[in-house]
């Protein structure tokens, strides 16, 4: 009895959460699939100076692409540095995590805000901190001038924008990792300690297994967000070390080629996704292997 | 608990250093006195207001910090309107199609601002409201509301579903269960969730590059495009405004709801 008392209630409730999600669905679908599907075709159609945009439907912006030597230097660019500054945030941000999770609790806290709260921080700000660390004038040229060395170029150069670029994403790599050390049982260390395991066994057979989904789910999120930087290569690169972001930007708002730009945002997005899904599956691999 | 040596120490002095240097910079350059970027109280000159004036001298700052507060505003607060209601059905019910909506509310934290800029700015000339702000503010609103839906979902699912059954039973009708019990258990979650909206939204300038004319232009856009063309103290003293807001932000922030919950969950 009690049973369907409580089911015929519920009855006119069946459409309510589709009611509830009515409106953010009403939004995420005009303003995310809709926009998204606008671009495909935007990719499809071609340029030209004096018309401007033609509704041509055909792949030759992305055969352009491909084909052009200017376009696979950025996207080699683009590539390695996205690579390179995953490979500093895990040197930098895994051992980090593993210091912070072994203080007290009150530094701890309080250290864990200061290598995080950056993150909120505008990456307007954090660049243009960077070029003035940088620039030829600037405190380190300075301080290398006055112990009476040559001034080194630093900014506008590749390696200027991995050193931004590693700063903005040390946070992503430390909270992946740090997540991951907090599911590690601090007995099992001591316990192979005191069966005389040596440090570096504890390091290579405790540590290093248990933090490397933390750090493969970081390299993830650190990868794409470098691959897509825009802020930190339009503002330490120049107008020379194009990356893909700064690309787009030119190609929309410089050279008014909107079909080529919205090509180079939609071969970005897929590789951003196959990355995402890459990850989904090799994580998905992982489990089934311990668990089976 | 085994505790630190000390290259750990130092190594972690080192980080410290590193994330700190640029924002601390900023903010003591703010204060220069001189015409170029250089620290005060160096090359026989001291310290100065006079480039945090120099922001009250440019209408054009005063006009984008005033769209960038107006928007984060309107689209923080758009943005847990629509999140409160979609976070209480993904948490609360299972339904065909959840796991799709789901995904798709969630979507725009993989797919890159810059990708979503340029399909914006697409959209938008294509229903010929370009620089529109209302649109604006629907950009804005889809980008900062998967942080909401998240702190929504985390405290939806954290709720202890036996003081709404005993309101039930006691004769409460689902009006009185929701706002007099559902609300007030959530609402540490949506407040936090408000606000880390309001920060991403007052802080975008990938997206809102694509997207702003020069009548919306908003703070950071507005800052990144004074940065390409010359860089003298003013972008500093900006800077070192921004970081304040921020940072005041964060100190409600954690007040709300706990800065460490936050940063730590904010991504998987």
């Amino acid at each position: 009895m009690s049973k369907s008392a409580a089911a015929k209630p519920n009855r006119p409730w069946r459409s309510l959460p589709y009611v509830l999600t009515a409106p953010a669905t009403l939004l995420f679908f005009t303003m995310v699939l809709v926009p998204l599907l606008l671009t495909a075709l935007l990719a499809l159609n071609s340029y030209n100076d004096n018309v401007g945009i033609k509704a041509t439907y055909d792949l030759h912006n992305f055969l352009a692409i491909f084909g052009d030597e200017y376009y696979l230097r950025i996207f080699w660019r683009t590539f390695w540095i996205a690579a390179l500054t995953t490979l500093i945030c895990i040197l930098v941000g895994t051992p980090e995590a593993y210091v912070l999770s072994r203080m007290g609790r009150k530094w701890r806290a309080f250290f864990l805000i200061v290598i995080l709260a950056p993150l909120l921080v505008s990456v307007v700000v954090r660049a243009f901190g960077w070029s003035m660390l940088l620039s030829a004038d600037g405190l380190i040229n300075s301080a290398l001038q006055a112990m009476g060395m040559a001034p080194v170029k630093m900014l506008y150069t590749a390696g200027a924008i991995v050193v931004a670029l590693v700063h903005v994403m040390l946070p992503f790599m430390v909270i992946p990792v740090w997540t991951s050390l907090q599911r590690l049982d601090p007995t099992v260390e001591h316990a192979a300690l005191s069966l005389n395991a040596s440090q570096a066994v504890v390091l290579r057979r405790i540590l290093l297994p248990q933090v490397a989904p933390g750090v493969l789910s970081g390299s993830l999120i650190v990868f794409g967000l470098s691959a897509s930087a825009f802020a930190i290569p339009g503002l330490l690169g120049g107008r020379r070390l194009k990356m893909v972001a700064t690309t787009v930007y030119d190609e929309f708002l410089g050279s008014l080629n909107w079909p080529l730009g919205a090509s180079i945002a939609i071969v970005l997005l897929v590789a951003n996704l196959i990355i995402m899904m890459t990850y989904n599956r090799i994580l998905e691999r992982r489990y089934s292997k311990t668990l089976g | 608990m085994r505790r630190n040596g000390p290259i750990a120490l130092l190594f972690h002095a080192l980080v410290v250093l590193f994330v700190l240097a640029p924002l601390v910079l900023v903010c003591l350059v703010a204060f220069t006195a001189q015409d170029t970027l250089s620290l005060p109280f160096t090359s026989g000159y001291g310290a100065s207001l006079r480039w945090f004036r120099a922001v009250f001298d440019h209408p054009d700052f005063l006009q984008s910090f005033y769209n960038s507060l107006q928007l984060a505003l309107l689209s923080a607060t758009l943005s847990v309107c629509l999140a409160l209601p979609a976070g209480l059905a993904l948490g609360r019910y299972r339904f065909p199609g959840r796991d799709a909506l789901n995904g798709l509310f969630l979507s725009p934290l993989i797919i890159p601002s810059l990708v979503l800029g340029v399909a914006f700015m697409r959209m938008f000339s294509v229903i010929g409201s370009s620089g529109s702000f209302f649109w604006l503010v629907i950009a804005h609103t889809v980008v900062i509301t998967p942080y909401v839906l998240r702190m929504v979902l985390a405290a939806v699912i954290g709720i202890d579903r036996s003081s709404e059954q005993a309101a039930q039973s006691l004769g409460a009708g689902p009006w009185t269960v929701f706002r007099r019990i559902t609300l007030p258990a959530i609402l540490p979650g949506l407040s936090g969730g408000w606000m880390l909206a309001f920060i991403n939204s007052f802080d975008e300038l990938t997206m809102s590059i694509f997207v702003t004319t020069p009548a919306t232009v908003t703070l950071p856009v507005r800052m990144y495009m004074y940065a390409t063309e010359s860089i003298d103290p003013m972008m500093a003293s900006v800077s070192a405004l921004m970081i304040l807001i921020t940072g005041g932000a964060m100190l409600i922030l954690d007040r709300l709801y706990g800065l460490d919950k936050i940063l730590i969950g904010e991504r998987v």
